[in-house]
């Protein structure tokens, strides 16, 4: 692990690599700030741009960067707006925007920007410690395996969608999957489903996909709703003065953040779960074991209200280039797109990136420490001034953020015709938002679609047919295990209602 | 009948007509020596059309039960208060994405992104354009000469007839 470390300091520490880190976190933060576009789809508009370096390791830290700093800009318009640009961030405007409407967003922003940084930076040394260790397991792992593997991180999406959604996610999973098979695949050389269009030959472009789901949705509700992402602040809230906070409070947080930090890596590990939820977990963990004066703060601008659900979103991003460096699997939707970016760039995660590309694996991790101090000592002290971009009218925002939008699927393939399936898609992503449905689902299932086809067809040929599901205990064992994820949740809602009715009856 | 479960219907149609494909029209094509293989092109889509008929079904007739999850708040939003949204502007915001996508070949990238930036804002209802025209060429200068020149990417600047 020691030689590791090396390689990806010597890696990382190159000018041109640690100017990536900082350009990365500099826009992340920049545009995550926005309302309506979130780290996937900054990430989506800079592939382009990391495919042009071509090289793997300084593009992957630049994604990386932009990754953290998309999340540390959502909660910055979290805490001063009250306008989360991320799922992710919801929870950081419960006690930040509260806290910003005392007149503190800076002491609000400077605990955020800590709280991240421990929670990157400790996540960071777990995911040195589990990555390695899971890799060397996942190297005993066949076509047959990895086939299983994927149902069950599909599985897992659609169970942690929530109650009375497992259902619609798994449709979303079961859609994207469809898509997948539209083009030319790699097994059979032959054209499925292109209706005779020479467009659809290569398949849809999954940056025109990931637009599509994430940025185009959240621009048209932007224009259909103006109270959405408009400034809820009622004066005064958004000067930041003072950016200190006091002993005491940092007393107060330190337990948190190593509560937190541990909690959202493991919870970011999961398939499915990711920031979002490890950061509503950490919030309402830290409020049940606070203790009574300081569980009346909660909601009122408490400082362990604020550091647990950051620190617990940022370990749980770190937590999720777990599954993703080490199975070559995405748990996430950005990491579902950094996924695509690395094949973009021929660079094919899983067990073997370890051992065949040390350097990109190593740079990265060590970028991450560099990541998070550049935001904790560089976007800190800019926030004042970054956050003068909030200030723009909607009317000049919302077109540049339609045209960004474009462009990020217009620049990757160079076809017009990317943009005509952006709007139509876009349209489709925005009704099934208007009906609940969760987009993240689709494309993990798109991204996954391919490689779930090419496992399952080379198991499919060596063992002649199905045999391989009995033939392989492990297979098995986790095909079970991905049942049981979709059937449980609706068994155990189920049981709760009858419980329930039970109880109604009088009985 | 709610509105996602009219989506739910329309998925289990198109999954129907996805697996007619698949079961009946795709391996017509297939080369002889391909049909002894245990795994055909079109295996994969078969089970997935299997598969989303299924879910379609189980989300169709509502056989999980949503949480209801009480009034949503003013800026979720909500199909329901469709009437109270700005849909005209949506509207000519996406016809407009639509129009740039023909012109941007024939009228060339500079001509055609501050078109779309301009009209964009004043669809949105902006008036002052002595503003929103330097701004926009502005931008799309800078974004173009950011394509072409530092990443590389080649985008026509201008309209076809101009040679370029």
């Amino acid at each position: 692990m020691l030689e590791g470390i090396f390689i990806g300091l010597e890696a990382a520490f190159s000018v041109k690599n640690i100017l990536m880190v900082v350009a990365g976190c500099l826009i992340g933060t920049f545009i995550g700030m926005l309302p309506g576009l979130g780290p996937m789809s900054i990430i989506a508009i800079m592939i382009p741009v990391a495919i042009t370096l071509g090289d793997p390791a300084a593009a992957l830290i630049l994604l990386a960067g932009v990754y953290y700093g998309a999340i540390f800009g959502g909660s910055t318009s979290s805490i001063l707006l009250n306008a989360p640009g991320v799922a992710g961030t919801v929870a950081t405007s419960f006690d930040g925007y509260p806290m910003a409407r005392k007149g503190q967003a800076g002491k609000a922003l400077t605990i955020a920007a800590v709280a991240s940084f421990a929670g990157g930076t400790i996540g960071a040394i777990l995911l040195m410690i589990f990555a390695p260790a899971l890799s060397s397991v996942a190297l005993l792992f066949h076509s047959a395996e990895y086939f299983a593997l994927m149902v069950v991180g599909l599985s897992a999406i659609a169970a942690f969608a929530g109650t009375g959604q497992v259902a619609k996610a798994l449709m979303m999973t079961i859609l994207g999957l469809i898509l997948a098979t539209v083009g030319e695949g790699a097994l059979f050389n032959m054209p499925r489903f292109t209706m005779g269009m020479m467009d659809l030959q290569s398949g849809i472009s999954f940056i025109t996909l990931a637009m599509a789901m994430f940025a185009l949705p959240e621009a048209m509700f932007l224009v259909l709703n103006p109270a959405r992402g408009a400034s809820n602040a009622e004066g005064g809230s958004n000067k930041i003065t003072n950016l200190r906070f006091s002993r005491e409070e940092g007393k107060a947080m330190l337990p948190v953040i190593g509560r937190q930090s541990v909690q959202g890596f493991f919870i970011g590990v999961l398939p499915g779960a990711g920031a979002t939820i490890a950061s509503f977990l950490g919030y309402a963990v830290e409020r049940n074991i606070a203790k009574g004066g300081e569980r009346e703060e909660f909601g009122k601008g408490s400082v362990k209200g604020l550091a647990a659900p950051e620190t617990a979103n940022n370990a749980a991003c770190t937590g999720s280039f777990v599954p993703l460096l080490t199975l070559g699997i995405p748990g996430s939707g950005t990491t579902a797109i950094l996924l695509g970016a690395l094949i973009a760039l021929n660079v094919t995660p899983g067990p073997r990136l370890m051992t065949d590309t040390p350097e990109i694996f190593w740079a990265v991790i060590i970028s991450m420490f560099i990541g998070n101090l550049v935001l904790l000592v560089l976007n800190l002290p800019l926030i004042p001034y970054i956050a003068k971009i909030l200030s723009i009218p909607r009317n000049y925002l919302i077109p540049f953020i339609l045209f960004f939008t474009l462009m990020g699927a217009y620049i990757g393939q160079n076809n017009a015709t990317e943009l005509l399936l952006l709007v139509g898609f876009g349209v489709m992503a925005t009704i099934f938002r208007f009906a609940d449905y969760p987009l993240a689902p689709l494309l993990i299932g798109f991204i996954l679609g391919t490689m779930l086809e090419d496992n399952f067809s080379r198991s499919m040929q060596l063992y002649r047919g199905l045999d391989f599901i009995i033939e392989r205990p492990m297979t098995l064992g986790l095909l079970v295990l991905a049942a049981l994820l979709v059937l449980l949740p609706s068994y155990r809602a189920r049981r709760a209602r009858k419980r329930a009715e039970g109880v109604a009856d009088g009985d | 009948m709610a509105l996602d479960r009219w989506i739910a219907l329309i998925f289990v149609t198109f999954c129907s007509i996805y697996g007619y494909a698949a079961f009946f029209t795709m391996d017509q094509l297939l080369p002889p020596f391909m049909q002894r293989n245990p795994v055909w092109p079109s295996t994969f889509p078969k089970v997935l059309s299997v598969l989303g008929i299924i879910v379609g079904m189980i989300v169709l007739l509502g056989v999980e039960k949503a949480e209801d999850n009480g009034e949503p708040s003013a800026t979720e939003i909500n199909y329901r208060r469709l009437g109270d949204y700005k849909i005209g502007q949506a509207l000519m915001l996406l016809g407009l994405m639509v129009l740039y996508a023909l012109m941007l070949r024939p009228a060339g990238f500079l001509i055609s992104t501050t078109t779309f930036l301009v009209v964009g804002s004043a669809i949105l209802g902006e008036r002052k354009l002595h503003i929103m025209i330097p701004v926009g060429a502005l931008a799309t200068g800078f974004v173009w000469y950011l394509v072409q020149e530092v990443l590389g990417i080649f985008l026509r600047p201008f309209p076809f007839f101009m040679g370029m």
